[in-house]
């Protein structure tokens, strides 16, 4: 580790993406879509319009830790397959 | 290449010989001939460059910043309420340490609307953390668009640059000038060869959040990019005159200053103007000598120090105001000074909104100087004209309908 700035010299706004870098963002939902597995027919358009990357395109699962609760999913979805429910308070 | 051409297009041919490969630009009023110029080389065929044109400036500079991301050499030029309409993205360019180089054509900033020069809109981008080159001949104005991107693309720097001409003095007249060959300039400017670029091989966050535990650092290093950048300038310049034969100057140019008792101190064509000044004088037997301010960013802090121990005082012109205090040249210089020279300092305001500037008026304020008669800070062409009494005139209408 460089002790002082001198040393690395150089340091912009450079990150690299990594999962959770901008912490919980799950904690900000306020409406949680839930995926109702009968009307699925594994399209992955949800997949596709996620903007947080948090369905999984192997089995569909909404990863909660980081899904903020913006709806995109459950409104593209062609077969109604995923609602928003209002999340219980915490 | 000798040409007789104006400055703007000038700007156009240097981009040229210099490599660009991206050029980004919002075509309309305050912009000026130099995109015209580019616009016209690339679609001609003359030039092997994407040309780009935006809806605002604003996005010719977030443009601008995103061609320099992908690894390209790019250009911009804008001026006036053009830069000021951009200066979120002018920020933005430095933060993201994108080496680009653009040229402003220097212009007063309304109201009162106004397409002539004073330096007023490059001085508003005094903070933003870009180089600012400061031209004071069409030659200048070519070899500091060259010399540009030698300077902010050398790793130490990676800054962006601005070239500042004055409007019509440089701009819109016509002098010949030497454009050097694309070839003659590759070897002094190669390719350029980024160390890190938008590339899906390896995705990375340009720009992204940066918490208050790591923000702090990302600007002290612009001010070592900054404090780097005043030994590149001299480097970069030296080897220029080396290659091409042609010296402005690197960090300042000085005229007759070794055994002068008063410095004039001045920035742009104001400068040209004052080096007659000099000349003059001189003829009258007053040891007066001429020290321009060529980067304004960075600031020659050492050069200025040393100008201090060598003349009696100091007349420093501004051609811009910071509002609630003095000229910014003005402010700067004795900010060098401080605990260095107690030389008495005295500022001249003139050539705001393109008023013409003789070199009878800068002489005259030079002799008042000299003999003390000169006031810290001096308006020096103010005078009332017939279009200043139309105030008067509304306010007396206006006492008659609102009373």
């Amino acid at each position: 580790m460089a002790e002082s700035i001198e040393e690395i010299e150089f340091i912009t706004s450079l990150s690299r993406p990594t999962k959770g870098c901008a912490g919980d963002t799950g904690e900000w939902r306020v409406f949680r879509p839930v995926k109702d597995e009968t009307k699925c027919n594994n399209c992955l358009i949800c997949w596709i319009y996620c903007p947080e990357a948090c369905i999984s395109k192997s089995d569909i699962e909404i990863d909660y830790q980081y899904c903020k609760g913006c709806g995109i999913c459950a409104e593209e979805c062609p077969t109604k397959a995923i609602v928003m429910v209002k999340e219980e308070k915490r | 290449m000798r040409v007789l051409e104006t400055g703007n297009h000038l700007v156009a041919l240097a981009v040229r010989a210099a490599g660009v490969e991206v050029v980004p630009a919002y075509p309309i009023t305050p912009q000026t001939q130099v995109i015209e110029k580019v616009a016209e080389l690339i679609a001609g065929g003359h030039m092997d460059a994407e040309y780009i044109p935006v809806e605002s400036e604003h996005s010719a500079c977030a443009a601008l910043i995103a061609a320099s991301l992908t690894g390209a050499r790019a250009f911009s030029a804008t001026s006036a309420h053009g830069l000021a309409y951009m200066h979120e993205m002018v920020h933005f360019a430095a933060g993201i340490r994108a080496p680009v180089v653009m040229a402003n054509i220097n212009r007063a900033l309304g109201p009162g609307w106004n397409i002539w020069c004073d330096h007023q809109d490059s001085i508003s981008q005094r903070d933003t953390g870009w180089l600012q080159i400061y031209v004071a001949s069409h030659q200048e104005v070519i070899d500091s668009v060259i010399q540009g991107f030698k300077i902010t693309e050398n790793w130490s720097v990676m800054l962006p640059l601005m070239v500042n001409l004055d409007a019509f003095v440089l701009s819109h007249t016509y002098t010949d000038a030497e454009v050097p060959e694309i070839e003659e300039v590759r070897e002094f400017l190669p390719p350029y060869k980024p160390r890190w670029k938008l590339d899906p091989r390896f995705p990375v966050t340009h720009g992204s959040v940066v918490y208050p535990d790591d923000f702090s650092e990302t600007r002290q290093s612009m001010q070592i990019g900054q404090n780097n950048a005043r030994r590149v300038i001299k480097e970069v310049c030296r080897d220029y005159a080396e290659v091409f034969g042609r010296w402005h100057g690197d960090m300042v140019e000085e005229y007759l200053i070794d055994d002068a008792e008063i410095a004039i101190v001045a920035m742009g064509t104001l400068a040209s103007e004052s080096r007659v000044v000099v000349d003059v004088l001189r003829q009258e037997g007053l040891r007066v000598g001429l020290f321009r301010i060529r980067f304004f960013r960075p600031f020659p802090i050492e050069e200025i120090r040393s100008l201090g121990e060598r003349v009696k005082s100091i007349l420093v012109i501004d051609r811009n105001y910071s509002y609630g205090m003095e000229g910014a040249v003005f402010t700067e210089l004795k900010g060098a000074l401080y605990g260095f020279s107690n030389v008495p300092v005295r500022n001249l305001i003139v050539g705001l909104g393109g008023r013409d500037v003789s070199y009878e008026l800068i002489a005259d304020m030079t002799r008042k100087a000299i003999s003390g008669e000169l006031g810290e800070i001096t308006w020096g062409d103010s005078r009332i004209t017939p279009s200043h009494r139309v105030t008067l005139e509304c306010l007396e209408e206006f006492k008659k309908l609102l009373g």
